[in-house]
């Protein structure tokens, strides 16, 4: 129940970070993006399903107040989140290349999602331009913002939420 | 009585890849009926507002308030070279004005004379703020700390300085979600100041940086329109009401089809660094009824 409520709250937070803080930290018009942070944190330290739920719920909310078509992030940031899940218990999540190549890919999966399902399919086919322009930069600016954000929400998954780790959440350790 | 408690309470247990699966679908439901039907979350959209909207407006304060105090960190002596510079500014400005005065006036005489409609130039307008903007880099919407309950309505046309900046798509008591014309999915009928030629303006991420939208379908078979031109909204426009400054033409080509013309406009307004905007709380819809 703890887990939850802490849960909750760390989504709005980061919800909020998000829009209002780090647009003034970006660079060169490029924001980096706090919530896949957030998702291949918690699906890296908590398990498939705790990154799922919460790729889901902050998805969601994007989708509320920014979304041009409803459900669209919820389903992306939730395969972040799933994916992610599957380095729970396998790789250390206190060494923080980890978390780095997982930002790196969980980025770069979900800047060419929104390309593919919120670019292409209107007919828009520059890619080289949107590779250089908009998804390398914030990949490299999402990474670099890793270093601190994760040491936050490692300690607010060890410290604030019970731990509810289970052999059965991770497929590759044996049973 | 417990037991049957303890029969209730029971648990799903599901696989994480059936939830998976579920979860997708879920999603998918949800995009398919925001396209067939076009139905928003809106109630959901209010309450979920109700909880965040707050926050943001807070940290936005708590921004202004920061701002405020490095302003107060200004030299005293920047401040009075600026107040002796600005002194003489509004003595000659003083001076331009009642030469301005007098045009103004015999402008009014004139339309009065020609019965020319003044409303077209007064909009209502109301100032808002932007509290947050949109968190990722695919798109350009913003949200301000106005809402309905300042008169704000869907589809109001917002201005910032110099020219248009975008429309109203969502409204909520006390905040509105502004779409830039510069986000890609933007479109604005427009036309030519000089010779009412009807275009397309169009934003486009590719152009963002350089501070430029892009423009198609002018028809200008006499090839009067030059770089340079002004473009406004246009009188055929169904959202925008008439008269809003977009921006000059950059560039000039012509269009795929080789009977109309496409290129690039240089707006006006710098989108990266906006703060403070007004909204026309008459939408052009309304003007259509009268």
């Amino acid at each position: 129940m703890r887990s939850k409520l802490v849960l909750a709250v760390t989504i709005l937070a980061t919800i909020l970070l998000q829009s209002t803080l780090v647009p003034q930290i970006a660079i060169g018009s490029i924001k980096p993006n706090l919530i896949v942070i957030f998702c291949i944190s918690m699906g890296l330290m908590r398990g498939r399903k705790a990154g799922l739920w919460t790729g889901f719920f902050t998805g969601l909310f994007m989708d509320f107040f920014y979304g041009s078509v409803f459900g669209v992030y919820a389903l992306i940031y939730m395969y972040v989140g799933y994916l992610s899940g599957y380095a729970c218990m396998v790789l250390y999540d206190d060494d923080i290349k980890v978390p780095l190549f997982l930002a790196g890919a969980g980025d770069l999966f979900y800047n060419v999602a929104v390309y593919v399902l919120l670019f292409l399919l209107r007919g828009r086919l520059g890619v080289s331009t949107y590779l250089f322009r908009i998804i390398i930069p914030e990949m490299f600016y999402t990474l670099l913002l890793t270093f601190p954000v994760y040491r936050i929400y490692y300690f607010i998954n060890y410290r604030l939420m019970t731990m509810q780790r289970k052999e059965s959440e991770s497929v590759w350790v044996l049973k | 009585m417990k037991k049957y408690l303890k029969k209730l309470n029971f648990k799903v247990r599901l696989k994480s890849k059936h939830l998976l699966v579920i979860m997708t679908l879920l999603c998918l439901t949800f995009i398919i009926t925001t396209f067939a039907s076009g139905v928003t979350g809106v109630p959901f959209q209010n309450g979920a507002a109700m909880m965040i909207v707050p926050f943001e407006k807070s940290i936005s304060k708590f921004g202004k308030w920061i701002e405020n105090i490095s302003d107060r960190m200004q030299e005293k002596k920047d401040l009075i070279a600026e107040r002796d510079s600005l002194l003489a500014q509004i003595d000659s400005l003083t001076e331009q004005n009642n030469r301005l005065i007098l045009d103004q006036e015999e402008l009014a005489r004139l339309q009065q004379m020609y019965k020319l409609d003044n409303e077209y130039y007064e909009y209502p307008k109301v100032a808002a703020r932007i509290i947050s903007k949109d968190p990722g880099n695919w798109y350009n919407t913003f949200m301000i700390n106005k809402g309905s309950d300042d008169g704000i309505r869907i589809d109001n046309n917002v201005l910032a300085g110099k020219g248009l900046i975008g429309i109203v798509t969502d409204v909520g008591p006390s905040w509105a979600l502004v779409r830039s014309i510069i986000d890609d999915s933007s479109n604005v009928s427009a036309m030519t100041v000089s010779t009412n030629d009807n275009c397309m303006v169009q934003g486009d991420l590719e152009l963002i940086n350089e501070g430029k939208l892009s423009f198609y379908q002018l028809y200008d078979i006499d090839n009067k329109v030059a770089i340079g031109e002004r473009i406004v909204t246009s009188s055929i426009s169904e959202k925008f009401v008439e008269g809003l400054f977009v921006g000059y033409v950059s560039e000039i080509g012509l269009d795929t089809n080789n009977l109309t013309k496409c290129g690039t406009i240089v707006t006006p307004v710098d989108f990266q660094h906006l703060r403070d905007v007004l909204v026309i709380t008459v939408n052009k819809q309304d003007q259509i009824g009268k």
